[in-house]
């Protein structure tokens, strides 16, 4: 079972229920849970929505999107039916924050999906955890029994007259199907292929009806939020970014684990204090911010504030959370070649751009790794990759592109170096041991 | 892909599946809007149970839902988790994404190779174990990280391994 780590400087509100047994129902409700489901039947759709506006949270799947503005933009009257769909296709290289909450607070995520339900007046809600998360699914499905045994799922939910269902499932393996659009054609039991938009999901989503489409973290943060009161959970963040966030400490940290903290918590903090600095004692190379696909950082450049805006304006992004720590044994070339394919393996193909991009990149950075590439593909492997940037009905040709892009530009020496058939100098104890063998 | 055996016509209300998952299908189509949103749930239990997704099983699961078996098979072949082949008992499936790479995911994965005889995808002779080189599985804070079936293992090392993978083969046996 994953471990779970603690610092003093944590804020634990989405983490507060973690090891204390909250995937049994009966010990959510003493924990206080499904007060925040009562409170919002009570309160009604305008107090909901005002109350996530004024909390700040925003989207915890990386694209960081205010949550109430997201909720507020489907319209009151559909002919179609309305439909809430719970993003936990976790699948960012370096994320496992939904990992631990479906482990530990899987009534969270169903109390959330509850509370955004009545929020904008779906009546069904789905759960959808990616392929590998079989052993989470069964949690899931527990816990979804045991709320309808209790009467909080189903025909007139907590005694109210309001009606809501909760289906959950998982994919089948395929990073792509967490992109919001690609998710419904997965769920329809289709290929997980973009959608071109607009129309927005808010608009036209699953099956037709207008649907909400929020990361996992991001639901389960919402009971906490009605449970403290919005003001209170802005007010643990920074400015524009409510709240918490779930960091994904991942590589080369001497304690890597997930820690909860306040929105603008200094990254560099974060690595030497709570994650106790670079493992061994080594030089820290470089920092990849928030999952695979975010813009790595240069030491110098890790002494900002993690939050959406800040790290945005560091030249990076927050993305999922997903802090991974490279220390100075990483060869960047290596790095940039084990990315790219992934994201190769990934696409689906659908727009030219990322499918060829992506395989040209991954062949270029192989043969560059290798010790047989030109000068001119380092700047080959740029051009290709800008030339990827906004080409796609996807972010997935993006997330490809934009690590890519700022390896080359912030470690162009490492890629020169390997030039002239010169074996990789950096990797070094892997080479030795490829020369003595 | 065998493309000799796909015209399976199974009749209606037979099933290849055991009583317990045919029952859950019969569930499973009543759950959503429309019947196809079941698909991939269905492929996911079949294989589990088969081991594979058999022609006859994709022949059922079409008939179960609908639609064709071609339709069925244009939606496997996109999930990488679903198989059209039999794999050994235990799939390790052994992760060199980046934070386990870091962590010593690929050295992990090399280790897997020698232990089992076997390279990527492959199976061994006894049927026993079949391996895989997987991508990312969301456990970058525990990594190196595997998944035997669907069953986690962090923070491993090669000795570690070799203590779970003697752990299966006791309990394959």
């Amino acid at each position: 079972m994953p471990t779970l780590v603690s610092h003093p400087d944590e804020v634990k509100i989405v983490t507060s229920r973690f090891g204390l047994g909250a995937a049994e129902i009966d010990r959510y409700i003493e924990l206080g849970g499904y007060q925040s489901a009562r409170q919002a039947i009570e309160r009604g759709p305008e107090w909901i929505i005002a109350e996530m506006k004024a909390s700040n949270l925003r989207g915890r799947g990386g694209a960081g999107f205010p949550t109430g503005m997201k909720w507020s933009f489907v319209p009151k009257q559909s002919e179609k039916p309305k439909y809430i769909l719970v993003n936990g296709d976790e699948s960012e290289p370096g994320t496992c924050k939904d990992h631990l909450i479906f482990l530990h607070d899987p009534h969270a995520v169903i109390e959330g999906t509850i509370i955004a339900g009545l929020a904008v007046g779906a009546k069904t809600g789905f759960i959808y955890l990616r392929g590998e998360y079989r052993y989470l699914l069964t949690i899931m499905e527990k816990a979804i029994a045991d709320a309808y045994a209790k009467g909080y799922l189903g025909k007139g939910i907590f005694g109210s007259n309001f009606d809501f269902e909760i289906v959950s499932q998982t994919g089948a393996g395929a990073y792509e199907v967490g992109e919001e659009s690609a998710l419904m054609e997965s769920l329809e039991g289709k290929r997980g292929i973009p959608r071109i938009r607009p129309p927005f999901p808010a608009v036209v989503g699953l099956y037709g009806g207008p649907t909400v489409i929020n990361n996992a973290e991001t639901i389960a943060t919402v009971p906490h939020i009605l449970r403290m009161g919005a003001e209170a959970y802005a007010k643990v963040g920074s400015e524009r970014n409510g709240g918490t966030r779930l960091f994904c400490v991942s590589g080369h940290a001497e304690r890597p684990g997930v820690y909860e903290l306040p929105m603008g918590y200094n990254l560099k903090k974060m690595i030497y204090e709570v994650a106790g600095g670079i493992r061994g004692g080594r030089k820290l190379k470089a920092v990849v911010p928030g999952g695979s696909s975010t813009p790595v950082l240069l030491p110098e450049e890790i002494d900002i504030g993690m939050d959406f805006d800040q790290v945005g304006k560091a030249g990076s992004m927050l993305g999922s959370g997903g802090v991974v720590v490279l220390d100075e044994t990483v060869c960047i070339v290596e790095f940039a070649l084990r990315t790219i394919k992934f994201y190769q393996h990934e696409s689906c193909g659908w727009c030219i751009p990322c499918r060829e991009g992506t395989d040209w990149l991954k062949k270029t950075l192989t043969r560059f790794h290798a010790g047989a590439g030109e000068a001119r593909d380092i700047d080959n492997i740029r051009y290709l990759a800008e030339n990827m940037l906004g080409r796609t009905f996807c972010p997935l040709g993006d997330a490809a592109a934009m690590p890519t892009i700022a390896f080359v530009k912030k470690f162009r020496q490492e890629f020169e170096d390997h030039l002239d058939g010169k074996p990789c100098p950096y990797a070094k104890a892997r080479v030795e041991e490829l020369v003595v063998a | 892909m065998s493309l000799t055996n796909i015209a399976v016509n199974p009749k209606v209300g037979e099933t290849i599946f055991s009583p317990e998952l045919a029952a859950r299908f019969d569930k499973l189509v009543t759950l959503y809007p429309v019947r196809r949103s079941a698909l991939i749930p269905m492929l996911l239990y079949a294989q589990d149970e088969i081991g594979y997704l058999s022609d006859a099983a994709i022949a059922e699961i079409a008939q179960r839902l609908e639609i064709t078996v071609l339709d069925v098979r244009n939606v496997l072949t996109y999930y990488s988790m679903l198989r059209t082949r039999p794999v050994g008992k235990y799939n390790v499936q052994v992760c060199t994404n980046i934070s386990c790479m870091l962590r010593g995911g690929q050295e992990l994965f090399e280790h897997c190779e020698k232990k089992l005889g076997i390279g990527h995808k492959q199976t061994t002779p006894d049927g026993l174990f079949s391996l895989e080189e997987v991508e990312c599985i969301g456990a970058c804070s525990w990594a190196p990280a595997a998944q035997v079936n669907y069953d986690f293992h962090e923070n491993l090392t090669p000795e570690t391994m070799d203590a779970i993978l003697e752990q299966y083969r006791k309990a394959g046996q």
